[in-house]
């Protein structure tokens, strides 16, 4: 204890190097994420509870500390500590080598175990990961549970599906979009107590940890830190936390012993973790991870393509029925674009994939292809319908004088001359949909920026994973400009 | 029964609370290249535009060919069709189709509307352009011609549906006093051709040089000048 306050004592007295927290021992965690780690409190959502608050907050005492909590999103909390945001993140962190490599992280505070769970009805046939080959298995991207998967790709034939929260791989499982959710107990446990359908298979697949992290400047907090935890684990005191939230179990107690007889307790067992891939230098990481952001790249450009292409064809139709329509099909078509225009594409997204799932279940795919092209079919329109217009009516009524139908004065006539006014716009929309089709990822598409995300997760760094990631978009986009560019001087239309 | 190729009686047009025609009639006979004079704003252009069915008129009967047209009623879509043969406009600022050479502008309604075979219908536009002496601009698009040039391939695309009836508006406002009177020659052969012209202009000199007779309107009134 006299150690304790003593390292207390020293940290307050020279600041560590990275200091947001002065007096106060700042936390990052999502509370997106939920209880039993972190959730605002349903009585008081002002508040929040969770183990990881009731840890932060017994780790800050026993510093001498005020806890202070900063929310950051999930995925970005290893940033966000690296950047010095705060000191410590605290959220069911799994510990992992390229962690201890590119952070200063604390030691286990609890073990879990990564349990596959399945439909009921499939309880008796999909009992291992060997049992899934050529099905969908769904989990956490960038966690060891998917890096298990990819392993289970390479050697099994499962087919990996990443989401980005912990509730809809358990969603989807019981829709049958997926045939098995591969995810740490305590995550399990918590959905199979509110979605009914599922079962979680008695084995477990691998063990790992959850961990605090800090900057690697901190090692100073995080060694006072684990002094702390080591006092909580032989007190009883992270026991009673965990107790309190219903997660303790015998795999602790084993866990604290081995700690406490200093044990080395390794990241996380019962699978061939990949090497690290921060030690191998982040250029030998990229070219190990440049076939995958490849082939996201290719998902990106195939979504992009077959999008606009749907969004270009609904658009022709909307504007022609907005300026040759009735009154009530033109009412409609604005409220159409309108709605489109002034609600969030992720939230149209989200509607489509999980909304009407219940309804109409669409595959990842088809949702993401539909949500991008019905949104953005809603520009196209608009920019169809001003370039219809922009064509000169002197022009139509010429036609019609030579006795063109209103089809043919349509076909030969303003068409033509609007698709070259129209060109210009065009191109720049589908540059912003070869961007936005980044939102895809919350559908499980695994596209190029997510493919980007879990390489910078699994590397600690966003540096050469951004790069790549910007290099190939930009190999995709800049050849569409420059053909448009082309296209435009060809069939100019003069002012 | 006349053989006027156009006859109009008695038409009315008001927008608001302006009088543009106030029982206006006319006839114009085959071969007969007429001149409709009047100040700016007199309703000439209005016009050209109710006798092609481009705008309503309120009362009155018009007959061009065999079509009627009468105040009041849209024409039926059969009349409209048998109309847009019978007679052709040559708009003031010409209105030839952008994206199309001067050539395509003079087949597209041939090939597309009467069912002429493609390269007839080239063969033909040749034909006409050359007669107007703007063929070797065949392949130029309408930017790249003269005020001049794009007038005559106008006139060539309005003469390839071979209309009864052509009718122009302000002709010479971009032409200089050359080119006018190479017009004033065109028109007049096409007249003597058995082709019936009705020019609307307020160009008093291109309009003695052209009309084998000149209307003028007037208070909504169509009076010989």
């Amino acid at each position: 204890m006299l150690a304790l306050a003593a390292s207390a004592a020293a940290l307050l007295v020279c600041p560590a190097p990275a200091e947001p927290g002065g007096r106060e021992l700042v936390w990052a965690a999502d509370p997106e994420g939920g209880a039993p780690f972190v959730e605002a409190d349903p009585a008081h959502p002002d508040r929040l509870v969770g183990f990881e608050v009731d840890l932060a907050g017994l780790l800050a005492a026993r510093l001498g500390l005020t806890p202070r909590f900063l929310n950051v999103a999930f995925t970005s909390i290893d940033q966000s500590i690296r950047r010095g945001d705060a000191d410590i993140g605290l959220n069911g962190i799994e510990d992992t080598p390229a962690r201890r490599a590119a952070l200063a992280t604390t030691i286990p505070y609890y073990e879990f175990r990564e349990v596959l769970s399945v439909r009921t009805a499939d309880a008796g046939r999909f009992r291992s990961l060997a049992d899934l080959r050529g099905r969908r298995v769904a989990t956490l991207g960038g966690t060891i549970a998917y890096e298990i998967l990819q392993h289970a790709e390479r050697d099994l034939g499962v087919r990996p599906v990443s989401y980005d929260d912990d509730l809809h791989p358990y969603s989807d499982l019981v829709l049958g979009r997926v045939d098995a959710v591969l995810l740490d107990n305590v995550l399990a446990e918590r959905r199979r107590r509110t979605i009914p359908g599922f079962v979680v298979q008695p084995g477990s697949v691998a063990v790992g940890h959850y961990v605090g992290v800090l900057a690697l400047a901190n090692r100073r907090l995080r060694d006072a830190i684990d002094d702390v935890l080591r006092g909580a684990m032989r007190d009883g005191s992270l026991e009673r936390i965990f107790r309190s939230w219903g997660i303790w179990n015998d795999d602790q107690r084993a866990l604290y012993r081995r700690l406490l007889g200093g044990e080395p307790v390794p990241p996380a067992t019962g699978f061939d973790a990949e090497p690290d891939l921060a030690a191998a230098g982040p250029w030998a990481a990229a070219r190990r991870y440049l076939p995958s952001l490849l082939q996201a790249s290719a998902v990106t450009l195939a979504l992009s393509c077959l999008s606009m292409a749907l969004a270009a064809g609904l658009g022709v139709l909307m504007a022609t029925g907005r300026l040759y329509g009735g009154r009530a099909l033109r009412s409609a078509l604005a409220g159409y674009v309108e709605l489109m225009r002034g609600t969030p594409l992720l939230l149209q997204l989200f509607v489509l994939y999980y909304g009407i799932a219940a309804a109409v279940r669409l595959p990842a795919f088809a949702a993401a292809l539909l949500g991008l092209g019905l949104n953005y079919a809603a520009y196209e329109s608009e920019i169809y319908r001003s370039a219809l217009e922009a064509v000169p009516a002197g022009q139509l009524e010429a036609a019609r004088t030579l006795g063109l139908s209103e089809a043919q004065v349509f076909r030969y006539v303003r068409a033509p001359q609007a698709f070259r006014l129209a060109l210009a716009p065009m191109t720049n929309d589908f540059v912003a949909l070869l961007k936005d089709s980044s939102l895809v990822s919350v559908l499980t598409v695994l596209e190029l920026t997510k493919q980007t995300q879990i390489f910078a997760t699994n590397l600690g760094s966003w540096v050469v994973p951004g790069l790549l990631c910007a290099a190939l978009y930009l190999a995709m986009s800049l050849p569409l400009s420059a053909l448009a560019r082309r296209l435009e001087r060809r069939w100019r239309v003069p002012a | 029964m006349s053989a006027a190729v156009l006859q109009a009686a008695d038409v009315h047009l008001r927008r608001g609370p302006r009088t543009i025609l106030a029982g206006a009639s006319l006839e114009v006979e085959p071969g007969e290249c007429v001149a409709l004079m009047g100040p700016s704003g007199a309703g000439k252009t209005t016009t050209l535009r109710i006798l092609t069915a481009l705008e309503p008129f309120e009362r009155g009967r018009i007959a061009i060919g065999s079509v009627e047209l009468l105040g009041g009623r849209p024409p039926a879509p059969a009349a409209l069709r048998q109309l847009r043969r019978t007679v052709a406009l040559v708009f003031q600022f010409h209105c030839l189709f952008e994206h199309l050479s001067a050539l395509d502008n003079v087949c597209l309604a041939p090939v597309h509307v009467y069912g002429t075979p493609a390269a007839e219908a080239r063969r033909r536009a040749h034909g006409l352009l050359a007669s107007l002496g703007v063929d070797h601009r065949a392949g130029a698009l309408p930017r790249e011609l003269s005020g001049g040039e794009a007038q005559r391939v106008a006139i060539a695309r309005a003469l390839a549906v071979d209309p009864q009836l052509l009718l122009m508006d302000e002709p010479t406002a971009s032409l200089d006093p050359d080119r006018r009177a190479e017009l004033a020659a065109l028109l007049r052969g096409m007249a003597a051709g058995g082709r019936s012209l009705l020019v609307a202009t307020h160009d008093e000199g291109f309009a003695r040089q052209v009309a084998t007779r000149v209307v003028r309107l007037e208070a909504g009134r169509l009076a010989p000048a």
